[in-house]
C-alpha cells in the first residue's frame, strides 16, 4: 500500500532544508490549507451532481444532461449563477450576525476536513483525542443556524431555526454515544490508531452485533445531524418557506448549501473510519492472496469509495420517506434512539470484557 | 410488561416498514427510465391521435370543406379566437333564395385555449385538432390564420 507520507514527509525535508524552520511551517499550512479548501469547493461540486442525477433515477427521470456531456458541468454552472447572484441586504437585521452566521456553518463544516484521514498518511492533523474533535467541532454548525434565524428579524425563520437547533442537539447525542461505543471496542480516540486497528477485520465485523447497531444508529443520527433527508422540516422549502435562511441570497445561501453537502460527506467518512475501516482495504484473515489483490488498489479510492457508497444511502434514504413532524423527530431520537444507544453500549461493555469480539 | 412488548413489537414493525419502502425506491432506481429526449428522438415520437395540437378544417381532394358558416363554433369559442366571416351569393337557379356561405374563417392560434369546444359543437364536423404541436413562430401575427383555402366551397350534401 502507497503510502503518502513519504511523499509529505520528503517535501517537508526539502522546504525545512531551504529556507527557516518559521517559513517552511507557514508555506506547508498555507499549502495544505488551499488544498483542503480545493477539495471541499471540488467534493462539494462533486456531490452535487451526483446527487441530481442519483435521485433522478430514483424518480424515474434523466438528471442534467445538457450542460456538457452527461451534464457533468451542470455544477459548474450552478456555482457561477449563485456566485452572480445579488446579495439583499434586509432592513432591521441585526447586521452582524447576519452576516456571521454562515462562516458559523462553513467553519465547523471545514474544520472537521483537517482530522479525516483521506489515505495512508494524507491526514492532515492527527489528534490523539481525534474523535472527540470531531464531535465537539461539527456541533459549532448549530450556532451557525440559530444565528441566522435569529438575526433574519422574521419570525417564521426563527422557528425554524429553534426547530433545527432542538433537533441538531438531540442528534447530537445519539451520534456521540455510537461513537463511544466503537471507543470502547478501539480503547483509543485516535483517528490513526483505529484504522490501523482495523488491518485484519473491520470494526464492523469485529463487534459483530453492537458495532452493526451502533453503525445504523450512527448513519440515522448522522443523517439527522445534517438536515437532510426525512429530517429537513427546518429548511423545506413547503414548510417556513426556507426555516432559517429564508432571508439568505446569493453566495450567503450558496454556503448553506455548501455547508449541507459537506456535511453529509463528513458523516459519510466519519462512518468509513470509524465503522468501514476508513482507507484500510478489506481484508480477510488467512488468504493471503486475496489481501494483496486487494492492497493493490490505493488507500485513497478505498476511502473515497466506501464514503460514497454511504451517501448513495444517504440519498436513498432522503428519496424514499416522507418527512418527519418537528414532535415525530423529537420523539424518534428520545425515547428511541438515545435508549437502544444506551443498551447498546453496556452490550458493548459486556461483549469486550467476555472477549466475544473478533 | 405489556408497554416493553409493545415498544419493541413498534420498533421491529417501524424497520419492516421502511425497509419495504426502500426495495420499492431501488428498483425504481434499475428500472429504464421513461424521459423523452426531445429534439433527438424526433423520427421516432409517437404523438397521440387525440392530442390538441393544431385546428384545420380538413379540405377533401376537390378542395371543399363541410363548413357551413353558421357561426356556432365562434359562438362557443370562451375567448373569441374564431371569427367566421361569412357572405351572401346569389342562388345558382332561378327564384331561388341568396344563401349564407363561408367568405373567411379566422383562428388565432396565439390565443386559443385549445378547449375543444368548437370541435363538440360544429353540426357540420367541418373542423377537428391535428396533434402537430410544432406551431411556435418568431412573428405573433402570423399566428392569426385563415383555415378555409383559397377557392374551396362547401360540399354539396348528398340529399
Amino acid at each position: 500500500m502507497f503510502d503518502f507520507s513519504t511523499v509529505t514527509v520528503w517535501f517537508d525535508q526539502l522546504l525545512r532544508g531551504a529556507m527557516p524552520e518559521f517559513w517552511a511551517l507557514t508555506i506547508e499550512f498555507v499549502l495544505v490549507g488551499v488544498l483542503l479548501l480545493t477539495l471541499y469547493a471540488v467534493l462539494a461540486l462533486i456531490l452535487i451532481y451526483f446527487e441530481r442525477k442519483i435521485c433522478a433515477s430514483f424518480q424515474c427521470r434523466i438528471g442534467p444532461n445538457r450542460v456538457g456531456i452527461w451534464g457533468v458541468f451542470q455544477s459548474i454552472a450552478d456555482m457561477i449563477k449563485i456566485l452572480l447572484k445579488e446579495i439583499i441586504p434586509i432592513n432591521h437585521t441585526d447586521k452582524l450576525l447576519f452576516y456571521l452566521a454562515p462562516f458559523f456553518v462553513i467553519a465547523a463544516s471545514f474544520m472537521t476536513f483537517g482530522a479525516i484521514p483521506f489515505g495512508k498518511g494524507l491526514q492532515a492533523f492527527d489528534f490523539n483525542i481525534g474523535i472527540f474533535y470531531l464531535l465537539a467541532v461539527s456541533s459549532l454548525g448549530v450556532i451557525g443556524i440559530l444565528l441566522a434565524g435569529w438575526s433574519s428579524n422574521n419570525k417564521y425563520s426563527m422557528i425554524g431555526a429553534m426547530r433545527s437547533g432542538a433537533q441538531l442537539i438531540s442528534y447530537e447525542l445519539s451520534a456521540g454515544l455510537s461513537m463511544l461505543t466503537v471507543v470502547v471496542l478501539a480503547g483509543t480516540m485516535q483517528l490513526s490508531e483505529l484504522i490501523n486497528n482495523q488491518h485484519d477485520t473491520w470494526y464492523l465485523f469485529q463487534g459483530h452485533i453492537s458495532t452493526a447497531i451502533a453503525f445504523v444508529v450512527y448513519l440515522i443520527a448522522g443523517h439527522a445531524e445534517t438536515n437532510r433527508g426525512p429530517f429537513d422540516l427546518p429548511e423545506a422549502e413547503s414548510e417556513l418557506t426556507a426555516g432559517y435562511h429564508t432571508e439568505y441570497s446569493g453566495i450567503q445561501f450558496g454556503f448553506y448549501y455548501l455547508a449541507e453537502y459537506m456535511n453529509m460527506f463528513v458523516i459519510a467518512a466519519i462512518a468509513t473510519t470509524v465503522f468501514l475501516g476508513g482507507w484500510m482495504p478489506f481484508h480477510i484473515t488467512g488468504l493471503d492472496g486475496f489481501n494483496n489483490v486487494m492492497d493493490f488498489i490505493p488507500s485513497p479510492i478505498w476511502f473515497f469509495a466506501k464514503a460514497f457508497a454511504l451517501m448513495f444511502l444517504s440519498l436513498w434514504v432522503r428519496w424514499t420517506f416522507p418527512r418527519l413532524r418537528i414532535d415525530q423527530l423529537l420523539n424518534l431520537e428520545w425515547k428511541y434512539l438515545l435508549p437502544i444507544n444506551m443498551v447498546n453500549l453496556m452490550l458493548m461493555v459486556v461483549l469486550v470484557l467476555l472477549g466475544w469480539t473478533l | 410488561m405489556n408497554s416493553i412488548v409493545n415498544y419493541v413489537a413498534g420498533i421491529l414493525k417501524g424497520i419492516y416498514s421502511l425497509a419495504s419502502g426502500m426495495v420499492v425506491t431501488i428498483k425504481e432506481f434499475f428500472t429504464k427510465k421513461v424521459t423523452e429526449q426531445y429534439p433527438e428522438n424526433r423520427a421516432t415520437l409517437h404523438i397521440a391521435d387525440r392530442f390538441r395540437g393544431e385546428l384545420v378544417m380538413p379540405h377533401d381532394e376537390n378542395n371543399e370543406h363541410a363548413c357551413t358558416a353558421c357561426g356556432i363554433c365562434q359562438m362557443n369559442c370562451p375567448n373569441g379566437t374564431i371569427q367566421v366571416i361569412s357572405k351572401m351569393i346569389e342562388p345558382i337557379e332561378e327564384g331561388g333564395k341568396p344563401k349564407k356561405v363561408l367568405d373567411t374563417y379566422i383562428y388565432d392560434l396565439g390565443m386559443c385555449t385549445f378547449c375543444n369546444l368548437c370541435v363538440i359543437t360544429c353540426p357540420s364536423d367541418a373542423i377537428k385538432f391535428e396533434n402537430t404541436f410544432e406551431n411556435s413562430l418568431f412573428t405573433r401575427s402570423k399566428l392569426i390564420e385563415t383555415l378555409n383555402k383559397e377557392g374551396s366551397k362547401l360540399r354539396e350534401k348528398i340529399k
